[in-house]
């Protein structure tokens, strides 16, 4: 029992990361499923609607339902991505080829460590968050590590050795750079406000949830919200700015030479980033966990009200992924020049004017 | 000569500029879509609806009597463009069948390649006894090529009986039978 005890703060850690995990690949699998059926919605068709499990989908009535929702379709999917040849073309860098997906992949797990998904209320009457680490740095962490994402189209596109994945990986390293810097303008003013000198919670991403009780930075802060919007979808390489496959004039983009379990990865990773980049904008930007604007923290003390915190945010995550697949099938493309136009031109610009702004707004703030 | 009016483009206003109205018209647009019904059909359960004059497989059909029209006359084997057709003509059994016997011939074999057929509807176009008709077959497979050739039971199965105005074989036994020498 003492062995035990001694070795639980090694355990527990590695049991909440592996739950979170789980969690959140399953929402991945999910989140492809919405994509495909709210597409096929837009567009007038059904969507995937004939896998069907054994036991579950024999429930007469619940069965055919879940069944026309697709509700089985991830895991046919993955099984699929699972069993498939995996066919390595010769032509291909071997390590860097075999490295690309797993870097393209890390990141997007890597970001959610710092990722505060609810809260509760300890002991002594205090409001924690749930988070596996609670860092003070946390958005700080989040932009570095995100940034490495572009590492995986790059190397995978160099490493596929061929024009069309070489040619999606220079355009999508590229636009991402570009956007990343209108990005990390973009959310500074959130910080100016949510973290002034002498708070407790620094650019914790808690700090920045806590501080919308009253009002949630989005609705006050627009521009920002609307320019880390356009970023965000840049950055996860989403259909207005899907330069990295553009499948009409690139064959698949960075990962036209990769396919079963590799490519898989790929298209998780391109899920995980839509999720983690939901999850933030939710974050910095819709007050998290908290209800409604003006109506911060309904929830009960207890476990319960943990449990619905966390329920609250995971619906507005389902929302934003919503909105991203939404947008995805009603803009058509953007052509190379406009998109860096667009970054470069009118984003970082107005980034930058925002912040000059609200600094100066916050400096006679002071002064009176 | 025609007057060309060059028509003066209104400048964008800025919220037209920054996309964000037309942004929202779309969402709109893609959201009443998500709300309609589908416009697919669930193809192997649901079926679409073929129009009558719809250019199917070709099949022999037989007149409201249950008696073969086919005469075997192959102008439906010169016609067809593809060569798919073979006919090889045969006597009707006059002890057999004595109502129709006056017809004289029928088909001995009837076959329809489908691996060759164009599905133009010329045999039907060309046909004197209204024997061969495209219906509404449209998905046809087979495991061989033999499968994929239609012999003449087949070609009735899939044909049925189609309703006849001129039961031509029966007025041409009356106008026998009464004696007109002109027939």
């Amino acid at each position: 029992m003492t062995l035990f005890e001694a070795w639980l703060p090694v355990i527990l850690p590695v049991i909440f990361a592996l739950v979170m995990i789980s969690v959140f690949m399953g929402m991945c699998a999910y989140a492809v499923l919405a994509e495909r059926k709210i597409c096929s919605y837009i567009q007038g068709r059904v969507g995937p609607n004939r896998t069907r499990l054994p036991l579950i989908g024999n429930v007469p009535i619940l069965g055919d339902f879940l069944t026309g929702l697709g509700i089985f379709q991830p895991a046919a999917d993955g099984l699929k991505f699972l069993f498939k040849e995996e066919i390595t073309p010769g032509h291909v860098k071997l390590g860097y080829y075999y490295l690309a997906p797993i870097i393209a992949l890390t990141p997007a797990l890597t970001t959610m460590v710092v990722l505060p998904f609810g809260r509760y209320v300890d002991a002594a009457g205090v409001v924690q968050p749930l988070a596996l680490a609670n860092l003070d740095v946390g958005f700080l962490f989040i932009l570095a590590i995100s940034s490495l994402g572009v590492y995986g189209i790059v190397l995978a596109g160099w490493a596929s050795n061929s024009k069309y994945p070489f040619l999606g990986a220079i355009r999508s390293s590229a636009q991402m750079i570009s956007y990343e810097l209108a990005l990390g303008v973009s959310i500074l003013p959130v910080f100016m406000w949510s973290a002034a000198p002498g708070s407790e919670y620094g650019m914790s991403l808690f700090g920045v949830v806590q501080a919308q009780e009253t009002l949630w930075i989005g609705i006050w802060q627009p521009l920002s919200a609307l320019i880390f919007l356009v970023a965000i979808f840049a950055e996860t390489n989403r259909l207005p700015f899907d330069m990295a496959e553009s499948e009409t004039d690139l064959v698949g983009g960075f990962h036209t030479e990769y396919g079963a379990f590799k490519f898989g990865l790929f298209f998780v990773a391109e899920y995980a980033h839509i999720i983690m980049g939901s999850a933030i904008f939710v974050l910095l930007f819709a007050g998290g966990w908290h209800f409604l604007p003006g109506l911060a923290d309904p929830w009960p003390a207890g476990p319960v009200g943990a449990v619905l915190s966390v329920l609250w945010f995971l619906a507005k995550i389902a929302f934003m992924i919503f909105f991203f697949i939404w947008i995805r099938w009603t803009l058509p493309r953007f052509r190379y020049d406009q998109v860096m136009s667009l970054g470069w031109k009118i984003l970082l610009p107005l980034a930058v004017g925002n912040l000059v702004f609200n600094t100066l707004l916050i400096a006679l703030i002071d002064a009176l | 000569m025609a007057t060309t009016k060059v028509i003066e483009r209104k400048p964008l206003t800025f919220a037209e500029k920054t996309f964000l109205p037309q942004i929202a018209t779309g969402l709109k647009t893609t959201f009443g879509n998500m709300l309609k019904k589908p416009i697919t059909l669930q193809y192997p359960e649901e079926r679409p609806v073929i129009p009558d004059n719809y250019r199917g497989v070709p099949t022999l059909v037989k007149d409201p009597n249950g008696r073969e029209k086919c005469v075997s006359c192959q102008l439906c084997e010169f016609v067809c463009p593809p060569k798919a057709i073979r006919i090889t003509p045969g006597e009707i059994n006059a002890e057999a069948e004595p109502d129709r016997a006056h017809v004289e011939k029928a088909p001995q074999e009837f076959e329809i390649n489908m691996l060759r057929c164009i599905y133009c509807g010329f045999c039907q176009e060309v046909c004197p006894e209204e024997a061969i008709y495209l219906q509404d077959v449209f998905s046809l497979s087979g495991y061989s090529r033999e499968e994929m050739i239609n012999k003449k039971d087949k070609l009735y199965e899939l044909g049925g009986t189609l309703p006849d105005e001129h039961f031509k074989w029966d007025k041409k036994k009356a106008a026998e039978l009464s004696g007109n020498p002109e027939h």
